[in-house]
């Protein structure tokens, strides 16, 4: 789906980095050697988005070109480039669901019905009191647990239409669901409990 | 030096040399977009693949550095349809609208397509389609045709020095901008046009003017500044329709300046196209032997020291001399080709030229640019210095206005005192020109158009000297001309001599009363309400300046309306030749002084151009040498003085309307209100239209 920037009424007009995050900055850009600084672009503009409700406005991009030396279009190139960086508000829960062949195969359809049930809202929308984006997003590289969605920095998987409304009333009443598994497996173990090749030579 | 062998021919080539290359020197040309040889290579329109044995699939030939022994067919099975699948997918998304798309005709993915392309598509779902983007008053965009070959990227980044344009967006998606609604900020930005292989960027003046077909080509030389670049003039009928550039690998390579390019539709804008003749106080039509008569009334008996020429920047070489040949006839000294008061004087010619020459900057490794803005005052020497500057080992420092370069530079100080300094070796940037190989400095009108220009003048020789600038195979003595008649009037001497008044004289003494007749032969920036009570003749082409103050006005000829020759800052001799004819009764310049001339009873000893020529380079040999250029012979130039502290300042105040045919363009007008004069840039009134 394309990504459209925020308006220009939308946008800040200023952007600057915590006192904490410039000393974070500093670090990160240490890391190259002397001219290569431009190469701790893409670790300070997440670090601008987190700072900034999960989006990045096009003030802090620049304020990125400036702090690395760099011509801003080759910072909007990269911005624009990788989806992970939200070019306009999203909401408080970002919600990503994968909907890439093996998650589609163990059912995303219902997850990304069960969200537009509860959240009222399409794909790429945000809820009217701004606690919720949802996208569709390509393999999250979760598939030993598909379906799943990731909402900021969590994955949340082996979802059913219910566990993915339990899920979203939990995050909308301000509560901090259990990240990983909803089924109740540990990590991606299998389903059914732990089996061994002894089970299949009848010895015991 | 790998050997391959190329659809059967064997050839050596020098090892970094691309397939593309080498098969180019076979004179085998392979169809391309995204590659263009002045640029870095980015292989993404797979338009070059050829076949290579070996290898399962075929390779990108502009990407491919040559190997001993590799074999490639360029036109076999395999290479045909590998384009022939890639003009496929480039036509995919790019729009059937040929018809009305200005590069019709002139586009190479129209002209591969006839090579490559189905007769019908099998695509049958949705094209895309990208918003147009606005990059600035001269380029028009129509983004849907874009085939993200990233020339013009490239092209922004390295050659203009600009980096404001990218490829933003990914995959389908992608989109060539500058993402933020912004007009580039190039002098340079008309050859986006060019580089564009699709009818994405287009020339926003010449928009919906004409097919190439209907144009008459005229190859020419440019006269906006003094680098004399090399044009080609298309014409449809009478009317100057656009210039592009020609190829000069020693002046312009394949690059114009903005200005050059787009004022060309101030040719047809304010034109003087008949005499005329001041009557009570004012200028009314007249006939050509009522001007000469008004003219003859008031030279008829005036003693020569009271009439004086002043020739303007765009002058050509015939008639500054026929002028010139005219007025030493009837006595005058007071002649000056120095419309800014630049103190060069004429003399060996090493003492006013680029002497390094245009294409000499690549291989300087230490440059002292003073009182000049090369950007504006030469924007192709500018970018010579920018390409040298891209490969390491060039440092370039600047004495003088602080100005935003393409390149990064020193900022040693304001005025002649930081020249003095390196001079007597003082200041630490001596040190960094005597240790260069091949030191340059590069001494702009900013620095010798004041008072003080001889000293300055003089200070700039003895850092040459002291830094050994000036050897048997090296001369890294610049001057940097901003005029395309300077140099050629300092060759034939068209400045005052035996006493005579130079351009301040000739103001002064006309404010006075001491001289009765000031000719301008297309002067327009000179103080016009000095010249008092003086008689004035504007011979020229616009009504500018000049022409509101002339008490008579002789309709000439612009510089693409004569065959003509000029000189280049290098010291390059090179004609311009007619596109077009001069409008109404306006006349090619030398012809009306001749002409006059005979009225005079001085008449002038040649009736054609071709007698004219040969009595030049009688009179100055070096104006035989066409296109040849060679380091000029240092003789005595420059006065010790004391020089004033005084910062140096820019000469040129706006690029855009630097001289009479810009100011009468209404895209330099729109060019100046935007880019100078901050007005919105962010569209609604763009070219011509506002």
């Amino acid at each position: 789906m394309k990504r459209i920037p925020a308006p220009k009424d939308q946008q800040p007009d200023r952007f600057a980095f915590t006192a904490e995050n410039v000393e974070k900055a500093q670090k990160i850009i240490a890391k190259y050697p002397p001219r290569r600084q431009a190469s701790a672009v893409m670790p300070l503009l997440d670090m601008a988005q987190r700072q900034h409700q999960n989006w990045l406005p096009q003030a802090a991009m620049n304020m990125v070109a400036e702090m690395l030396e760099m011509p801003r279009i080759r910072v909007y190139e990269v911005a624009t480039f990788y989806t992970m960086y939200n070019l306009a508000p999203v909401g408080q829960h970002f919600v990503q669901v994968c909907t890439t062949t093996p998650c589609w195969l163990r059912g995303s359809d219902d997850v990304v019905a069960a969200c537009k049930n509860k959240l009222g809202i399409g794909l790429g929308e945000t809820t009217a009191d701004g606690k919720f984006t949802v996208i569709e997003v390509e393999c999250l590289g979760a598939c030993v647990n598909a379906p799943m969605v990731q909402i900021n920095d969590d994955y949340y998987e082996d979802l059913t239409a219910e566990s993915t409304e339990a899920l979203l009333d939990a995050l909308s009443k301000g509560e901090k669901p259990k990240v990983g598994s909803q089924s109740g497996r540990h990590a991606s173990e299998p389903a059914g409990g732990p089996t061994t090749l002894r089970a299949f030579m009848g010895d015991g | 030096m790998p050997t391959l062998t190329i659809d059967g021919q064997e050839i050596e080539v020098e090892a970094n040399t691309t397939v593309l290359q080498a098969a180019e020197e076979l004179g085998i040309q392979i169809p391309r977009f995204c590659y263009h040889d002045r640029l870095s290579i980015a292989g993404n329109c797979r338009m070059c693949l050829v076949e290579m044995e070996g290898p399962p699939k075929p390779i990108a030939s502009c990407a491919m550095p040559v190997g001993e022994g590799m074999v490639i067919h360029t036109n076999s099975k395999v290479a045909v349809k590998a384009r022939k699948g890639a003009m496929e997918f480039l036509l995919i998304n790019h729009p059937l609208d040929c018809p009305i798309c200005d590069q019709g005709g002139e586009c190479d993915l129209q002209d591969q397509a006839v090579a490559f392309g189905r007769g019908g598509s099998r695509f049958t779902e949705h094209k895309r389609a990208v918003k147009d983007k606005y990059l600035g008053p001269l380029v028009a965009t129509a983004m849907t045709r874009c085939i993200t070959c990233t020339r013009c990227v490239r092209f922004a980044t390295e050659i203009a020095g600009v980096e404001e344009l990218g490829a933003t967006f990914r995959g389908e998606e992608t989109e060539i901008g500058t993402y933020v609604e912004e007009a580039l900020t190039s002098e340079l930005s008309g050859n986006l046009v060019d580089v564009c292989p699709v009818g994405a960027l287009t020339n926003q003046a010449y928009a919906f003017n004409a097919r190439p077909w209907e144009l008459r080509k005229t190859e020419s030389i440019d006269v906006h500044d003094a680098v004399g670049c090399n044009i080609r003039v298309d014409c449809r009928g009478n009317e100057v329709l656009r210039v592009l550039p020609r190829l000069h690998e020693d002046v312009n390579e394949e690059w114009l300046g903005d200005r050059s390019r787009y004022a060309v539709d101030g040719l047809g804008l304010q034109r003087l196209d008949r005499p005329y003749v001041r009557v009570d106080g004012k200028l009314q039509p007249a006939s050509w032997d009522q001007a000469f008569a008004a003219i003859k009334a008031v030279m008829d008996g005036t003693d020569g020291a009271r009439l004086a020429a002043i020739a303007g920047d765009m002058a050509d070489v015939e008639s500054m001399l026929a002028l010139k040949e005219l007025f030493t006839a009837l006595g005058s000294a007071n002649l000056d080709c120095r419309q800014d008061g630049a103190k060069i004087n004429g003399g060996k010619r090493g003492g006013y030229l680029f002497n390094s020459a245009i294409a000499g900057i690549e291989e300087a490794d230490a440059i002292l640019l003073v009182g000049t803005n090369p950007r504006w005052e030469a924007t192709l020497v500018n970018a010579r210095i920018r390409k040298r500057w891209l490969r390491d080992g060039l440092s370039v420092a600047l004495i003088g206005p602080e100005s935003e370069l393409t390149y990064k530079y020193d900022y040693l100080g304001a005025g002649p005192n930081t020249l003095a300094e390196i001079a007597d070796g003082s200041h630490g940037f001596a040190k960094v020109l005597a240790d260069a190989e091949r030191p340059m400095i590069v001494l702009g009108s900013g620095a010798v158009a004041r008072d003080d220009g001889a000293a300055v003048l003089d200070l700039a020789r003895r850092v040459a000297e002291q830094t050994g600038m000036i050897g048997a195979d090296w001369n890294g003595f610049n001057i940097l001309h901003r005029a395309a008649s300077r140099v050629g009037g300092m060759d034939i001497g068209f400045l005052p001599h035996n006493d005579g008044r130079d351009v301040a004289g000739i103001v002064a003494g006309a404010g006075k009363g001491e001289i009765d007749l000031v000719w301008l032969l297309g002067a327009d920036e000179i103080d016009m309400d000095g010249l008092g009570q003086a008689f004035v003749v504007y011979q020229g082409h616009h009504g500018d300046a000049g022409a509101h103050r002339a008490d008579v006005i002789l309709p000439g000829a612009a510089y693409t309306e004569k065959d003509a020759t000029w000189v280049n800052m290098e010291g390059r001799v090179q004609q311009g030749r007619r596109a077009a004819d001069p409008p109404g009764e306006a006349r090619e310049d030398w012809t009306i002084i001749r002409a006059l001339s005979a009225v005079l009873d001085q008449a002038l000893p040649y009736d054609s151009l071709a007698q004219l020529r040969r009595h030049m380079v009688e009179v100055v040999p070096s104006l035989d040498a066409v296109d040849d250029v060679g380091p000029g012979e240092m003789g005595a130039f420059g006065v010790a003085g004391e020089v004033d502290a005084a910062p140096f300042e820019s000469p040129v105040a706006d690029y855009y309307l630097a001289n009479a045919i810009c100011r009468a363009s209404a895209v330099m007008a729109e060019c100046s209100r935007m880019y100078l004069h901050g007005a919105d840039s962010t569209g609604g009134a763009t070219g011509t239209d506002g």
